[in-house]
């Protein structure tokens, strides 16, 4: 059985009934690295709270570890581990008092579970005297995670663990997070970056309450139906707004100091020939020096999750 | 500020508020206070005299002949502030020895209202002495012999040490667990404690039980202050007064409890228990103002406010030295507040977010 089933679930806010989720299916499967990946206010937050009882949905239904989400709410609570986006530990406790004491309401101790969180506690553990609230972003971090880890939970949700964490940390973070599926525990992550959604096992692409798609990052990037071209000159802005006018473009947006440009295939999606490709990228640069550009870089690229999920979106 | 109604309520309607509060309802002149005449005399003069005290707006008067005994017990159960008594034979040394006797016996527990209780009746009594002088000729004297109960020497300090027992335990109960659950939900922590094995009864338990430590400690300093410093001694039973401060202390942490699981902020918190608590205490509590002068409305409203009980259970013990006996009806109501503020706290718990 799934450790997470979720059956078109949806949640509404206020009086003028706000869809925040809306209709929402999906499944996580035992030891598997879930990733949410959308935009703020795209529901993420709404759809946690709801899988960890601490909201009611307005309509659907949904499971963890086996347990449904309104009826054995209690259970819930006991088994799954919980860190929400905002930093929430105590700030005036130090970092091994704020463990020890979820350790305690969890009914365990920091000794039985330390091999659990041992790789990233040992990060952590220096500042061990220091006020929670005292600690860096990514240290913040990686105590909640100890924190929400301590009593071995079956499931794990981490609410955008990574926002407002350096890259480094970032990186370590999600290391940390596939060193867990070893320990057979469920984690459902979130997070407003797209690069990370390489990380999952399986993502969910979701923008205003909708999922867009729902497959392992390689599938998604795989089944993008369009070629995709980076182009560069010196003025980026006037560069996207005449690329627009281009006569087989797509869509065309900033990536980096690249701009991403999307060309309708001749053939079968995602596959192309060398001789087009070069037709294209040649035509290209024809349309961009005859506009006035200079320094004109074009090249075949391989789309991102970042480019599926505009592309989604359009 | 237009868009801000609260504030402009708090502008406008405070002085309103304020103006008919104190001018009506918090007076400390003595209105209708309950006294007792024990008039073992019957004759003219005492009848003449019990008739003026009667017609005076100060004094509600209750007339029957009771011994020593039956007339300490009604002081005891504070039935009455005052007791007027003529001796056998009142008319008789008046018109034959030219002097007489009454005795004023006042419950000073609180020095001031016995102050102006005999203060007035007194003041009858010589108008009353006086009237007769002028017809007679032989200048006839009427001696009122005072007693204070309780607190002979009047110190104010009998008084305000039990009233500031309940304002300290009040405010610092009160506000420091109306705070306490509004600050998780604020910092965030209480959604991570909501999605843990812990449960709201528990939750609320490790809120209060380390405020109800901190105020026993408080109730100790201000009995060892009072004792040792003021001179002032507990009369009662100190375990006794031990025990109705915690029971006191466990009423007013549900209260600030309650006030904490329905605030959304620590602000408001602080504000509805400072605004909302402060207050009525100091006004309705009888440490400040009798609430025997109130309007009814205002006398009916006091007893919502525990700290009015717990005014009255300490006062007794303290200085009357009375037992469980006498206030079991007073503990039974605090009692009762605090059991129904810890139920309906539970019950309004919230076990999810909104």
């Amino acid at each position: 059985m799934d450790a997470v089933i979720v059956d078109s679930i949806t949640k509404t806010y206020g009086k003028e009934k706000t869809h925040a989720v809306n209709g929402v299916s999906f499944s996580v499967k035992k030891g598997e690295l879930f990733g949410l990946i959308g935009p703020d206010g795209a529901g993420k937050t709404s759809i946690f709270r709801v899988l960890t009882t601490l909201l009611l949905p307005d309509s659907g239904r949904a499971s963890v570890d086996g347990f449904d989400i309104v009826k054995d709410f209690r259970k819930i609570r006991d088994r799954v581990g919980y860190m929400p986006g905002k930093f929430s530990l105590y700030q005036d406790l130090t970092v091994e008092e704020n463990l020890s004491f979820f350790a305690t309401v969890f009914g365990t101790t920091i000794k039985e579970n330390y091999n659990l969180i041992k790789d990233i506690y040992i990060q952590i553990e220096p500042f061990k005297d220091r006020r929670a609230g005292k600690l860096s972003g990514g240290m913040k971090q990686k105590l909640a995670l100890c924190c929400a880890l301590i009593h071995k939970p079956s499931v794990l949700f981490l609410d955008e663990p990574t926002t407002g964490v350096d890259p480094v940390s970032r990186k370590e973070f999600w290391e940390m997070l596939r060193r867990l599926r070893e320990q057979e525990i469920t984690i459902i992550v979130s997070t407003p970056y797209m690069d990370e959604a390489t990380r999952c096992d399986r993502i969910a692409l979701i923008q205003n309450g909708n999922f867009l798609s729902a497959d392992t990052p390689e599938s998604i990037i795989h089944s993008y139906p369009d070629m995709l071209y980076a182009v560069k000159a010196e003025n980026i802005y006037t560069l996207i707004q005449s690329l627009k006018n281009f006569e087989n473009a797509l869509s065309c947006h900033a990536f980096g100091e690249y701009v991403h440009l999307s060309v309708k295939p001749a053939l079968l999606k995602g596959t192309t020939t060398p001789a087009e490709d070069h037709k294209n990228t040649e035509d290209i640069k024809n349309y961009l020096s005859m506009a006035g550009f200079k320094d004109i870089v074009v090249k075949k690229t391989e789309p991102t999750i970042e480019d599926c999920f505009i592309k989604l979106l359009s | 500020m237009i868009r801000d109604k609260k504030t402009l309520l708090i502008l406008f309607g405070m002085p309103v508020m304020q103006i008919l509060i104190f001018g009506f309802a918090l007076t400390n002149e003595v209105k209708n206070s309950r006294i007792l005449v024990a008039d073992y005399a019957k004759d003219v003069a005492s009848q003449q005299i019990t008739a003026r005290i009667e017609a005076s707006r100060y004094f509600d008067v209750e007339k029957t002949i009771l011994d020593h005994k039956q007339i300490e017990s009604a002081f005891k159960e504070g039935k009455i502030k005052l007791a007027l008594i003529f001796p056998e034979r009142f008319n008789e040394d008046l018109l034959h020895q030219n002097k007489a006797q009454i005795q004023l016996i006042a419950d000073a527990s609180d020095p001031n209202i016995a102050n102006t209780l005999t203060a007035y009746s007194s003041s009858i009594i010589q108008d009353y002495q006086n009237g007769l002088n002028t017809t007679y000729s032989p200048p006839y004297r009427i001696e009122t012999e005072i007693r204070m109960l309780y607190n002979p020497q009047l110190k104010g300090a009998h008084s305000f040490v039990p009233g500031v027992m309940a304002l300290v335990l009040m405010l610092v109960c009160v506000m420091m667990t109306a705070i306490s659950i509004v600050r998780e939900k604020e910092t965030g922590t209480m959604e991570i404690l909501l999605v843990s094995p812990f449960r709201p009864l528990l939750i609320i338990i490790s809120k209060t039980v380390p405020y109800l430590f901190l105020s026993l400690i408080n109730v100790i300093s201000i009995l060892l202050l009072s004792v040792f410093v003021l001179k002032l001694p507990v009369n009662g039973s100190v375990l006794l007064l031990f025990a109705e401060s915690t029971l006191f202390i466990i009423t007013c942490l549900s209260l600030g409890i309650f006030i904490s699981i329905k605030s959304a902020t620590q602000q408001a918190a602080m504000t509805v228990s400072l605004m909302g608590m402060l207050l009525p205490t100091i006004m309705f509590s009888g440490f400040m103002f009798p609430v025997e002068n109130m309007p009814l409305p205002l006398q009916i409203i006091s007893n919502i406010v525990p700290a009015k009980w717990f005014y009255i259970i300490a006062k007794s013990i303290m200085i009357k030295g009375l037992g469980i006996t006498a206030l079991w009806k007073e503990t039974l109501i605090l009692a009762g507040m605090g059991v129904f503020l810890l139920i309906i706290s539970l019950k309004s718990f919230k076990i999810r977010l909104s």
